[in-house]
């Protein structure tokens, strides 16, 4: 598989392009993309875990969710994530284990403040034998 | 990406008109706000598209209409302004954006240039010690859930009452920073919990605290009304919004009208675009949240204003009072109003969007202040961080022809990656020492992203406004020391 992620920028904002071999791996590595704008994603260790489980209109909708529900869990419980489990993924629900941690300023240097997962020229797409998503973030 | 191929008709000089025809499903045509050179930018840009796709919105009125500093967004573009009629149009959240009532607060002082050169590093220093900015800033005041309710209702007025402010100050801010119609009980619990530990702090991104000195008067007559005398005259202007609590209320609408747009039969050429008729309940829930962040918003400025005011009495050793340090005014450049405009000789009840646009309300306007009637209110127009800031003063053109709005500031014309590739954060600040303009920032890095060459020369677009009529332009100011998040 190629790259699990890629940055692209827009005039105000910057989006992500997310890959995966099935929609689990798309929603993990649209996280991790994600928490990769956010800081490095490197310096994360996987100290605390949080379980995830939202649901969606359809997948597409599934997809603003997830990445709205971990900028939600960012902003107020100041915590960021390297791992991502997604343990279940059934019709438009997802339930996942996120890992990471609180952040530590003497640690993670924070890059860019991610404040929203926009349904603004979204894509999910079937793309060769795997899945291909992108999502415009308002920073 | 190809450049936007569509027809503008050329109205005027600073006219452009996107017929109704270019796409099926335009209720309204599309009408851009322009110079001939600022086009090509936006073409590239694709933005006619997004003004031409705002025109789909049930019950649109006039013209889906686009400020000079106009450049892409989500769904609607950012410097777009819409006018539904509340009867039968809908109300769109991406239509106010995600940080709702960001926008921007003028003080004056009596101080001049000469006094505050030799203390500029002095009161940066102070104000960014002082005020929380940057990325998760968590504000020095503790608003509790029961506060954060009455917070949201009362708007600048709280802050007032917590003797952050003075009185006098809500005469001249927009809905005098208390927009009616705020319903805590329309907040998820997930809003407030964003928004409570960021009460009272700047923010990061483009927000800023600026210290200027008054440039050039083209008005003086109105700029005195303002209390702006002259050359050199030191003002202040703060930029913020309402944090991570408006954007929560925004993503939390936006899902509920995501969910609404198929079951009132509307079609939409972008999601993001999501919306529902004003009179219906997903319209009114987010009518009443809207107005709780616009509060938090008006109240958040009002907090920090308090705190720039006390920075300089400590710096400089003089009360506020004594140093002048009056509110020239504050205005909402992301928000939704229910107006009343005439539409085709008739008077209509409509919902302004207005997504980076700022209100431009002529003399004798019952929304004007009192004490700026004679010169229409007051538009406050940013620049980027190097260059300059506009004063200027809404019209009756505006209301005749934008539904009383015009421009909000510079517009963004590099993305942030391009901005960085270009120009190093350090780099920025040399170039803006060089040039006698002290800035203090969080991030260092992020300021290459605020560069002026990321962004439109502002004095370029308040040209467009000014000789178009939406707004006279009245003084111009530079800045000299600058506080990022």
């Amino acid at each position: 598989m190629k790259r699990p992620f890629e940055i692209v920028e827009h005039t105000a904002d910057v989006g992500i392009v997310a890959y995966g071999r099935d929609v689990a791996e798309l929603f993990a590595n649209a996280a991790l993309a994600l928490f990769s704008l956010i800081t490095d994603v490197g310096t994360i260790e996987q100290k605390l875990q949080l379980n995830v489980e939202i649901s969606g209109e359809d997948t597409d909708s599934l997809l603003v969710e997830w990445l709205n529900e971990l900028i939600y869990t960012f902003d107020v419980k100041r915590m960021v994530f390297g791992r991502f489990d997604i343990s279940e993924m059934a019709g438009n629900r997802l339930e996942a284990v996120c890992y990471g941690e609180k952040i530590d300023p003497s640690k993670h240097r924070l890059k860019l403040g991610v404040k929203a997962a926009t349904y603004h020229m979204l894509q999910l797409d079937r793309n060769g034998d795997g899945y291909r998503a992108r999502v415009i973030l308002d920073v | 990406m190809t450049a936007w191929q569509g027809q503008l008709i050329r109205v005027d000089d600073y006219r452009w008109k996107i017929p109704e025809t270019y796409k099926s499903g335009m209720r309204v045509p599309g009408m851009i706000y322009a110079s001939r050179e600022m086009l090509e930018a936006m073409r590239e840009d694709q933005t006619p598209e997004q003004v031409a796709n705002v025109a789909f919105l049930p019950g649109i009125v006039g013209h889906s209409l686009a400020m000079p500093d106009i450049h892409w967004g989500y769904g609607f573009p950012i410097g777009g302004v819409a006018a539904m009629d509340v009867s039968k149009g809908v109300v769109s959240p991406g239509g106010v954006g995600y940080d709702i009532n960001c926008g921007v607060r003028l003080l004056r002082t009596d101080l001049s240039e000469d006094e505050v050169r030799p203390r500029i590093s002095q009161l940066v220093n102070g104000l960014f010690s002082d005020i929380p900015s940057g990325l998760g800033s968590e504000g020095k005041i503790r608003v509790g859930r029961k506060e954060m309710n009455d917070l949201m209702v009362e708007g600048a007025r709280w802050a007032i009452r917590r003797g952050l402010g003075f009185e006098d100050d809500l005469e001249v801010t927009e809905e005098n920073g208390c927009m009616r119609g705020a319903d805590p009980g329309k907040i998820s619990d997930r809003a407030a919990k964003r928004g409570l530990p960021q009460a009272g702090t700047l923010g990061s991104g483009n927000h800023f605290l600026e210290i200027q000195a008054v440039k050039e008067i083209f008005e003086p007559g109105a700029a005195a009304v303002m209390g702006i005398k002259g050359v050199g005259q030191i003002l202040v202007l703060i930029h913020t919004g309402s944090r991570g609590f408006g954007h929560q209320v925004c993503t939390d609408h936006l899902r509920a009208m995501e969910q609404a747009v198929s079951r009132y039969g509307i079609k939409l050429p972008d999601r993001q675009l999501a919306c529902a008729p004003i009179e219906s309940p997903e319209g009114r829930d987010y009518l009443a949240a809207m107005a709780c962040a616009a509060n938090y918003a008006w109240a958040n400025r009002q907090c920090i204003a308090h705190w720039v005011r006390e920075c300089f009495a400590r710096v400089l050793g003089k009360g506020p009072e004594k140093l002048g340090m009056k509110q020239v005014y504050d205005v909402a450049h992301n928000i939704a109003k229910i107006e009343e405009h005439v539409v085709a000789g008739r008077k209509v009840k409509v919902c302004v969007h207005r997504k980076g646009a700022t209100r431009a309300f002529p003399p004798g306007h019952r929304d004007t202040p009192g004490c700026y009637s004679s010169i229409g209110q007051p538009v406050l127009v940013p620049g980027d961080m190097g260059r300059c800031s506009f004063i200027a003063v809404g019209t009756e053109k505006a209301m005749e022809e934008t539904f009383g709005s015009t421009c909000h500031g510079a517009g963004r014309m590099l993305s942030r990656g391009a901005a960085k590739r270009s120009i190093k954060g350090g780099r920025v600040v040399q170039e803006l020492e060089r040039r006698g303009i002290t800035v203090k920032a969080e991030n260092i890095h992020s300021l290459a992203e605020e560069a002026s060459q990321a962004y439109k020369d502002v004095t370029e677009i308040i040209e467009v406004v000014h000789r178009a009529g939406i707004s006279r332009k009245v003084a111009m100011t530079v800045p000299l020391g600058i506080v990022k998040g």
